[in-house]
């Protein structure tokens, strides 16, 4: 990885504060969801989505900042890793969902 | 101080307890004379232990496998006499033992028995068979093997101390709750499980890569060898299924030490849910425990049967099919929590489509046998015996997916003799295939031919003995993990059952035998060649066994069977081989240090010694710290360090 950023012209000073970039990112979306939670600033249904869009806005900055993947720079084979992750993760949480909330509208009759 | 600890966690509750943990305390002291006594303490703790060798990891953590099947074997053959002679009595084993015993055989068995085994097999050849000198990350690698270990020692270690959990080996709440298990059985098998789970993903990550990385020149994907094929399918598999378990385990140790909710019966919690995690890595981890045996039959069967893999394409599709479709059928272990119909029928055709790249693979090893110059090594046997006993298992697993028929059968003997049907031929006995094939390979002579058959038939027929009479008690509907029963007909079905364990342990005794014989005449057993089988693969191209480095120059790949490629174009086939310079990672002892302070870890959450839990977690971050700290410890090999170790014998077909 230390090679791809050096082709790609990255001074280590320009590297070190892209790291500390995405760390501060990180520790921000990470302080967000325990706040809206902690102090209780949003309704229930709202904290949840904050809890989970900060999440995921969270996979997208590890993606960036720590695993250095650009779009457009990326070999196709990342997009082949990533996409079949997406495939993984969205049967997974998906079939959770179905699975649970079809349990929870029977358990409610 | 102590925590929980104190002199009533000794096993005084039941003789049979006291006599398992009294023979396993002077196994241990045992074995710490005898190394003594060798003042071998030196070697091992420099040669093995601190290893970052793939080879000689792979070998230690095939030891680790086969010591714990020893004591998951111990705890089944305790279960089939129990059942043997409890009608209307109470046996020998009182309640509360009796479930530890079939808790800890489902855990060994599959945490530290299977994976371990298959890991060990992974690492021994993966990346001899890629033409690589080492794996990706050699130090991760030792980091995985020990944290593997230290989650073993706390299964070892509830025998002695303490008891093991008590809910089975999926640990389903409410029961493995606080409320319903106050004891410390539940959080041996949460930190048993956690810490092994770790060390299984660092294990995903680190064959992911090394495969996709570090394949040697020529070699594409579609001229990998069939077991690297599976063993990349399968790291994949442990990289996305793994992070489930973890959550769930996570989760349940959150309700028990923090008083949280997420699977408790109050408070808004669900168990459900963690039903639904626990499959969701749990069916992916059947396949990655099958999927390593399906590679070791396709290398043993093309081997034996002097012939090319038939249908080499539709192995690879059919791996990858399964890989995905295991994702997609996790349901069916749950049919009958009460989901509605369209759910169940989903997940229940969905099983039913899996069994079909399954039945090609059948399908392709018969066709490379067709017409092939077959030959019944030992190898070969347990082949066959897997093929013509998996597809029992595989119909009655069609007819688990039936979700009605599930039903009728959930939580019978039919479903116990179900699943040790297919994980008994298809991932055991492709493990003992695999490690009389490559034995050879790891330690220069092959073991003994006789004692070998003795111990596949007497496996054999102890399987169909022990379980096929199960597959009846379900239809008379006997369920699992009974301690007692007063139906006087399945009597006689579990004292056949029981003497099917018999010949199996009479089969185990075989195999310790047969090693013994083959270290005596290890000199008649020799593998001087470096390729005792007429291989077709790579790994068979280096001495037996093989240099630090593995190649002395990187070979170039022409054909999916090189070896066999080689074998044909004689002389100068070797010619276009690259001779880099060998560098080797040094030995280390942070990952060793890393995994006995992780069972120290787990140790004092388990006993809730608070100040002991602080002090190793934070000797681990240190010890990482350190290890980053470092310069890598790399060793550069000159050349006549090569041709020292070459001298010993070099491999056939890529000199130096």
């Amino acid at each position: 990885m230390a090679q791809d950023m050096q082709a790609q012209h990255h001074t280590p000073e320009e590297m070190r504060r892209s790291y500390l970039f995405g760390y501060a990112l990180a520790i921000i979306l990470t302080m967000i969801p325990f706040g809206v939670v902690a102090f209780g600033l949003v309704s229930k249904p709202a904290a949840i989505f904050i809890i989970a869009g900060t999440a995921i806005f969270q996979v997208f900055v590890h993606l960036r900042f720590f695993l250095h993947m650009k779009p457009g720079l990326m070999p196709r084979e990342n997009f082949m890793a990533i996409g079949f992750a997406a495939v993984l993760i969205l049967i997974m949480i998906g079939g959770t969902l179905w699975i649970m909330l079809d349990l929870h509208y029977r358990m409610m009759i | 101080m102590l925590g929980k600890l104190s002199w009533d966690a000794l096993p005084l509750y039941s003789w049979v307890a006291f006599s398992g943990a009294a023979m396993e305390v002077l196994a241990a002291v045992a074995v710490v004379a005898i190394i003594t006594y060798l003042r071998a303490w030196r070697y091992l703790w420099t040669e093995w232990l601190t290893s970052v060798d793939h080879k000689r990891i792979g070998i230690m953590y095939t030891v680790l496998a086969l010591v714990m099947l020893l004591r998951g074997f111990a705890d089944a053959i305790m279960m089939r006499t129990q059942q043997a002679v409890a009608y209307d009595s109470q046996g020998y084993l009182p309640p509360d033992h009796f479930d530890q015993v079939f808790s800890a055989h489902g855990t060994i068995m599959i945490f530290f028995m299977a994976m371990p085994f298959l890991t060990g097999l992974i690492n021994f050849v993966v990346p001899q068979q890629i033409g690589a000198r080492d794996v990706a990350f050699p130090f991760l690698n030792s980091v995985s093997l020990w944290l593997t270990a230290s989650g073993a020692g706390l299964v070892l270690a509830s025998l002695v101390i303490g008891k093991f959990s008590t809910a089975g080996w999926t640990a389903y709440p409410p029961y493995s709750g606080i409320e319903y298990s106050p004891d410390v059985g539940v959080d041996y098998w949460l930190w048993a499980v956690i810490l092994s789970g770790v060390g299984t993903t660092l294990t995903g990550i680190n064959f992911l890569v090394t495969i996709l990385k570090r394949r040697a020149p020529g070699m594409t994907l579609m001229r990998m060898p069939l077991f690297t094929w599976t063993a990349l399918v399968v790291s994949l598999l442990i990289v996305f299924a793994f992070p489930a378990v973890t959550v769930a385990g996570g989760l349940l140790g959150l309700d028990r030490y923090l008083g949280m909710h997420f699977f408790t019966n109050d408070g808004g919690g669900n168990m459900m849910n963690y039903i639904n995690l626990i499959w969701i890595w749990g069916h992916p981890e059947v396949y990655i425990l099958i999927l390593p045996a399906f590679g070791i039959f396709s290398e043993i069967v093309s081997t034996f049967s002097r012939k090319r893999l038939f249908g080499y394409a539709s192995l690879v599709y059919a791996t990858a099919a399964i890989g995905l479709l295991s994702f997609t059928v996790w349901l069916h272990h749950f049919f009958t929590m009460g989901s509605s119909a369209n759910v169940n029928a989903f997940f229940g055709i969905m099983t039913m489509i899996i069994a079909v790249p399954t039945g090609v693979k059948v399908f392709d090893w018969l066709f490379t046998m067709y017409r092939g110059r077959i030959e019944m090594s030992v190898p070969m046997l347990w082949t066959i015996g897997f093929i013509v006993t998996f597809v029992i298992g595989g119909m009655s697993g069609v007819l688990l997916a039936i979700p009605p028929v599930d039903y009728l059968m959930h939580n019978s003997t039919f479903l116990v003799a179900h699943f040790h049907n297919m994980l008994i031929p298809g991932a055991l006995f492709g493990y003992f295939a695999g490690y009389m094939y490559w034995f050879p390979k790891a330690f220069g002579f092959k073991l003994d031919d006789t004692w070998g058959r003795r111990a596949f038939w007497l496996w054999i027929s102890g399987f169909y003995l022990a379980f096929m009479p199960l597959y009846v008690l379900g239809f008379m509907g006997m369920s699992r993990r009974m301690e007692h029963y007063d139906m006087p007909g399945w009597q006689p079905w579990l004292i056949v059952a029981a003497l099917g364990a018999f010949l199996i342990a009479a089969g185990i005794a075989c195999m310790i035998i047969q090693l013994y014989v083959s270290v005596k005449n290890r000199e008649a057993l020799a593998d001087t060649t470096g390729d005792p089988w007429g291989g077709r693969t790579l790994e068979w191209a280096t001495a037996s066994p093989p240099a630090p480095y593995n190649f002395a120059r990187i070979p170039v790949v022409h054909d999916r069977d090189e070896l066999i490629w080689r074998k044909e174009h004689g002389e100068g086939a070797d010619k276009d081989d690259i001779a880099t310079p060998i560098e080797l990672p040094e030995n280390t002892g942070h990952g060793v240090i890393i995994g006995i302070v992780g069972g120290i870890l787990g140790f004092a959450m388990i006993w809730h010694i608070w100040w002991l839990a602080v002090v190793s977690l934070v000797a681990i971050l240190a010890t990482i710290v350190m290890r980053s700290f470092q310069d890598e410890g790399e060793r550069d090999l000159t050349d006549s360090d090569v041709s020292a170790l070459e001298k010993r014998g070099s491999g056939p077909l890529v000199g130096y």
